[in-house]
């Protein structure tokens, strides 16, 4: 489904994704991790489109999407679910979600999104009128989730969406990304949270310094040495 | 909620009447006058919310989009002998291509640059008013700009010499803009402006174009500027540089925020409390600025909503108070 080969990211001088290559079938999960600064986020803003990607290419279901803007590869069906929510504040639940359908040219079709979201997400549908930022952070996460899912992608790409919430709606959040990746959705998933990532993801890729160090498939990378070190904390 | 839409609907029925009522309720023309500058007052600040209170951009070349305007409706009045009618849209043009012209460039800027690029370019296009002198005439300025061309509407014949007769012609004007802006705000457009100002990044992940929407607020809004530009050449018949300042592009900011910026209601309640404040004040000579300055802190400190922001929070107090008795 995506094919990433020999992709590069510089920030000016620093090279921060050192050509990568990355594939994702249909269907799976897969978890990007890695610590601080790896390249784990960048190398998610540059398949939305967000930063140029100073080499390689992009390849998403055989069309190659390498260096189109952020709103074609929406449109392609690629959603980006930011790192730190970056829901609208002074907007309300139903407002946010609808942006999420901004690119979408069948918007009689709507409630079919909502319902669904509703269904994952209940606290959602008992906050519709709220302001996005009197929600909690857990609440904010499981909206900004709601509203990646709203232009109705293929693939979903999810920046730390475990990122500072308390350890019980961490699980809860991964449980619904596993029920979303159930009913179809492939799902990029970057963590720093190792071993809940690889519990849920088919395959995983470890990334070092803007380079992938390690790759296989999911239960393999929690039994290598190297990742049980570096990111299991054994 | 309904008795609330009830209430409001009555407040802009109530305004629109006395707007439509005041120059026949026997005041002083001087007062009519007044009533007149509030009226382009608000059209300008409609015109900086579109940037600022919309889409998060705040630009202090709005006086340079009112001059633009001004200044292109009434050469090609004086030169070309234009009629108004024609000379008033291309002057709203004239300034909107030039906002987009300047937009492309500078709003990839964010925060603080933005707005000191928009300070630059206002003092530039002040001081070529100034300089180009076989075209502006410079500091004399132009006068003799003709009124707005009679309307003949078969049974009666529409002239705009007078105060009075400009007043109706700038409320026409606004009322129609009111229309159009209420229903751009409340579209797919004032959505993504919105989106925008909230949060750059996500609005990008959505997939809405931010730079084209920024643009395009930017071009409208020195359109509406432009147009105002040219009503008040139409109406006041002489222009000068000393009109197009950043001191203007200050005040205007000032009615966006006292009224309340991102709001309709804000723009209007400002120009209208400032223009006005503004004449009373002039006992005081310089020192207004000061007591301008005050009035700007203690907004921002106590209402950063504006008056618009505080009349709506006092009803809804209203109104839960009544729930809960």
């Amino acid at each position: 489904m995506l094919k990433i080969r020999d992709l590069s990211v510089h920030y000016g001088k620093i090279k921060a994704v050192r050509q990568i290559d990355m594939d994702i079938a249909q269907g799976e999960i897969v978890s990007l991790i890695g610590a601080n600064g790896a390249g784990k986020s960048t190398t998610l803003r540059a398949l939305s489109g967000l930063v140029k990607a100073a080499g390689g290419s992009v390849e998403f279901e055989g069309k190659d999407i390498t260096g189109w803007n952020a709103k074609s590869i929406v449109e392609a069906g690629i959603s980006h679910c930011p790192e730190g929510r970056q829901i609208f504040p002074r907007m309300t639940v139903m407002e946010n979600l609808e942006l999420g359908a901004y690119t979408r040219k069948d918007t009689k079709n709507l409630s079919v999104e909502y319902d669904r979201i509703f269904e994952y997400f209940p606290v959602l549908a008992q906050r519709r009128s709220q302001m996005g930022g009197t929600l909690s952070g857990g609440e904010q996460q499981m909206l900004a989730i709601g509203r990646a899912l709203m232009s109705k992608p293929k693939l979903l790409l999810l920046d730390e969406p475990s990122l500072g919430l308390a350890p019980l709606l961490v699980e809860k959040i991964f449980e619904i990304i596993q029920n979303i990746n159930r009913e179809g959705m492939t799902v990029l998933l970057i963590e720093q949270n190792a071993w809940q990532a690889l519990n849920i993801a088919n395959r995983g890729y470890v990334m070092e310094t803007g380079s992938v160090a390690v790759t296989g498939a999911a239960s393999e990378l929690l039994h290598n040495d190297h990742v049980r070190r570096a990111y299991l904390g054994e | 909620m309904k008795q609330w839409m009830n209430l409001k609907t009555l407040v802009i029925i109530v305004a629109i009447l006395f707007a439509v009522a005041f120059p026949q309720m026997g005041f002083k023309m001087y007062y009519v006058h007044i009533g007149v500058l509030s009226l382009l007052h608000i059209l300008l600040a409609l015109g900086l919310n579109l940037v600022a209170g919309y889409a998060g951009q705040l630009s202090l070349a709005q006086a340079a989009f009112f001059g633009i305007g001004a200044y292109v409706s009434a050469l090609l009045m004086l030169n070309l002998k234009w009629s108004f009618w024609l000379a008033a849209p291309l002057g709203a043009l004239a300034a909107g291509l030039v906002a987009v012209g300047i937009g492309l460039p500078t709003l990839r800027l964010k925060g603080p640059y933005f707005v000191i690029s928009t300070m630059g370019f206002g003092e530039i296009v002040r001081l070529v008013f100034l300089n180009w002198e076989s075209v502006t005439r410079g500091p004399n300025g132009l006068p003799g700009i003709p009124a707005p061309d009679p309307i003949s509407l078969g049974f009666v014949t529409l002239t705009f010499e007078s105060r009075v007769e400009n007043y109706y012609l700038i409320l026409t004007v606004l009322l129609v803009v009111l229309v159009l802006y209420y229903n751009l705000v409340h579209s797919r457009i004032g959505r993504a402006l919105r989106a925008i100002r909230n949060d750059y990044i996500a609005t990008q992940v959505m997939g809405i174009h931010v730079a084209f929407y920024r643009i395009l607020a930017f071009g409208v809004g020195a359109a509406l500027s432009g147009l105002t530009g040219a009503l008040y050449a139409g109406y006041i018949r002489f222009i000068s540089p000393d009109t197009f300042t950043i001191g203007e592009s200050i005040n205007i900011l000032i009615m966006m925020v006292i009224g309340g910026m991102g709001t309709i209601s804000g723009p209007i309640i400002g120009a209208i409390f400032i223009t006005y404040l503004l004449e009373t004040m002039r006992v005081f000579a310089e020192y207004r600025l000061v007591i301008y300055g005050l009035l700007m802190f203690l907004v921002i400190l106590y209402m950063p909503h504006g008056i618009a922001g505080m009349l709506k929070k006092l009803s809804l107090r209203v109104r839960a108070g009544k729930k809960e008795a």
